[in-house]
């Protein structure tokens, strides 16, 4: 018995991440054959609530600059490319995703993992980030490729409700993205392929908040954090393909057989915590490690529904591709969400996933993500007595990342959860006898 | 008799206390932590070892504190300052319930529960500003010995209002006011005030409440 448990571990840890990288080594060797011998065109978009759905039916090729930034961070390659964008003008304060980005389009756009191609359409889908609208302005301003912004109205009642108005708004935008597509392309939409391309999305979402669901677990399968980093990319890249299902099979699989044998993503978990914010891409195995050293799993987090929320009941609807799209990116991605929204979600993961805190990463580059987490750390630690821990650093940019300090502040904060554990612990021992 | 010792390794100075069966400071030292850290967080124990004339082997456990409490390998625990500051303060002051803890590069305020426990903290983030450092360097500015400024800024009668806490800029401001022809303990008044305004607003963020302690080179 011991044995099988012991297989299935190291299947676990092979099937899931050789088909991730497979899966988006394929991704992006498409766009590299898009550089550099023009196979296939591509589409700029945001990872927010995008209508990828629509890109693929007209077979055009999804490209995330955003993505591009955080794999130039990831490698640590990020730096140049920043600074590049700096020579030429672009603030110290500015967006590093957008400083990233830039230097790299301005240059040959050869990175350690693929050739980025020009865009053929250039579409800002999310508005919610000036300073993202004016990036893909930007972009536009450097090449030939078609713009179209998208203007999504934010989600400004209390309810977080979009109006019907607000659908219909959407959805004529999108007939005007689908015009500018067949221009493109010269080719008419082919309905039924976008009914089949939003019934996989609808299938991949559903498949991806069930394993979202399994962190209620204790112990958690996976840190909902560091490990949803590997779901995400293949969520946003592959969403409304078979690879993608293909991939949530296979994790939602292995995920559930974690579970029955009661493993973990540490050896012992000893405290679970609801993260909020990005993480620092730079420095992720060590941000990582300052947390894993404490027994501390993040069972959720808000960062892995920036591109889409469907752990709350969302499902993209083939009978009606257009409106399913224009709901998502209107009602169900974080960004889109107004801050009591961001709360209520917050309040439910600690509560419905068992948490025993909240650590807010906030990002020095993006003031939109952040501005308001001094608020939110005051509303959870006063209001809602639930501990919580603010740090700060960046996304992308590995000058704001100071190690000792994030240390400091981290092992501080888990001293003191550890102490409420042991009082606790005593207390409830003291009960009993 | 055995004992107990406590190596506060910080950014700016190493502190060690050792403490006996009874929890009395048997012996301290204060040493500059330089560039080897591991070197001070030893030497700072050797020197409060010979001072008081106690042996290695008499003291049973060591913990390390500070931002070098890693490299205090000898250690037994290694415990942030936060909890260290915490634990620290209530056991002088068993009533304190807010901790204000200032010093070289930090300014923290601690939230205390009952036994010394840390409810909630914050810290200023990654820049000196408006901690130790900052009136080094106005001390600095002004050819003046550290120790001295304090008694000299409570002589002011009209503080400068700095428009900055910033370590760096500090200099260039006082520069400028020592040319408008201000009195150096108005400038060092102002410098204080800054300090003060600037830790009240970051310990009220965790909410200030009786009785407040006061901790750090500060």
């Amino acid at each position: 018995m011991a044995k099988t448990a012991e297989a299935n571990k190291t299947n676990y840890q092979g099937q899931m991440h050789l088909l991730q990288k497979e899966l988006m080594g394929n991704y992006f060797n498409q766009m590299t054959r898009a550089a550099e011998h023009g196979e296939g065109k591509a589409a700029y978009m945001l990872i927010s609530g995008n209508p990828v759905e629509l890109m693929l039916a007209f077979d055009l090729i999804p490209v995330y600059p955003e993505i591009n930034a955080l794999q130039l961070a990831v490698k640590k390659v990020a730096l140049p490319f920043i600074q590049k964008a700096e020579e030429i003008g672009y603030s110290m304060d500015n967006c590093a995703y957008v400083k990233a980005d830039v230097g790299l389009f301005l240059g040959d756009r050869k990175t350690p993992f693929a050739t980025i191609p020009l865009p053929a359409l250039i579409l800002c889908n999310y508005v919610g980030c000036n300073v993202y609208l004016q990036w893909f302005e930007h972009l536009a301003e450097y090449c030939d490729g078609t713009l179209y912004n998208l203007d999504i109205p934010f989600m400004r009642d209390p309810s977080g409700k979009p109006t019907a108005a607000d659908v219909t708004y959407v959805v004529r935008q999108l007939e005007e993205v689908i015009e500018i597509c067949e221009k493109i392309t010269g080719k008419k939409l082919d309905y039924a392929k976008l009914k089949r391309i939003v019934a996989l999305s609808g299938e991949t979402g559903e498949i991806w908040s069930r394993i979202k669901g399994l962190t209620k677990n204790v112990p958690s399968p996976f840190d909902s954090y560091f490990d949803s980093v590997t779901m995400m990319a293949p969520l946003y890249c592959l969403r409304g393909t078979e690879g993608g299902l293909k991939f949530f099979e296979t994790a939602l699989k292995e995920m559930q057989e974690k579970v029955d044998m009661g493993q973990g993503p540490l050896p012992e978990e000893r405290f679970r915590f609801v993260i909020e914010g990005p993480p620092p891409w730079p420095y992720l195995r060590t941000f990582r490690d300052l947390f894993s050293k404490w027994g501390a799993v993040a069972v959720a987090s808000t960062y892995s529904t920036v591109g889409g929320l469907w752990e709350f009941g969302f499902k993209h609807d083939s009978n009606r591709p257009l409106e399913s799209i224009a709901s998502h990116m209107l009602e169900w991605n974080l960004t889109n969400r107004n801050f009591l929204q961001r709360y209520e979600q917050i309040r439910r993961y600690v509560e419905e996933w068992s948490a025993d805190a909240l650590v807010i990463h906030s990002v020095k580059s993006c003031r939109l993500f952040s501005a308001g987490q001094g608020d939110m750390r005051e509303y959870f630690t006063k209001e809602l007595g639930i501990p919580t821990l603010l740090v700060e650093s960046d996304i992308e940019d590995p000058r704001y990342f100071s190690e000792a300090q994030m240390k400091n502040r981290i092992d501080a904060f888990f001293e003191s959860l550890e102490h409420k554990k042991i009082v606790r612990g005593a207390a409830a021992a003291g009960g009993a006898t | 008799m055995i004992y107990a010792a406590g190596i506060d390794v910080g950014s700016t100075q190493t502190k060690s206390v050792i403490v006996n069966d009874k929890l009395e400071i048997v012996a301290r030292s204060l040493i500059d932590t330089g560039a080897n850290v591991t070197k001070a967080g030893e030497r700072g124990f050797t020197d409060a070892l010979k001072a008081s004339g106690i042996r290695r082997e008499e003291v049973v456990y060591v913990v390390g504190t500070g931002y070098g409490r890693y490299k205090v390998t000898f250690g037994d625990t290694q415990i942030t300052e936060i909890s260290c500051h915490a634990k620290g303060a209530s056991y002088l002051f068993p009533a304190t319930r807010t901790v204000i803890d200032m010093g070289g590069q930090d300014a923290k305020g601690i939230k205390v529960g009952e036994g010394g426990d840390v409810k909630d903290f914050v810290m200023n983030d990654k820049c000196a500003a408006g901690t130790g450092r900052f009136l080094a360097q106005a001390a600095e500015a002004l050819a003046l010995p550290l120790d001295d400024i304090g008694e000299i800024s409570l002589k002011a009668k009209n503080p400068v209002r700095l428009t900055t806490v910033c370590t760096v800029f500090v200099e260039s401001d006082i520069i400028s006011y020592l040319a408008q022809g201000k009195k150096i303990e108005d400038i060092l008044g102002g410098v204080h005030s800054a300090i003060a305004a600037r830790t009240i607003s970051l310990v009220r963020r965790v909410g200030i409440e009786a009785e407040v302690t006061f901790t750090g080179g500060v």
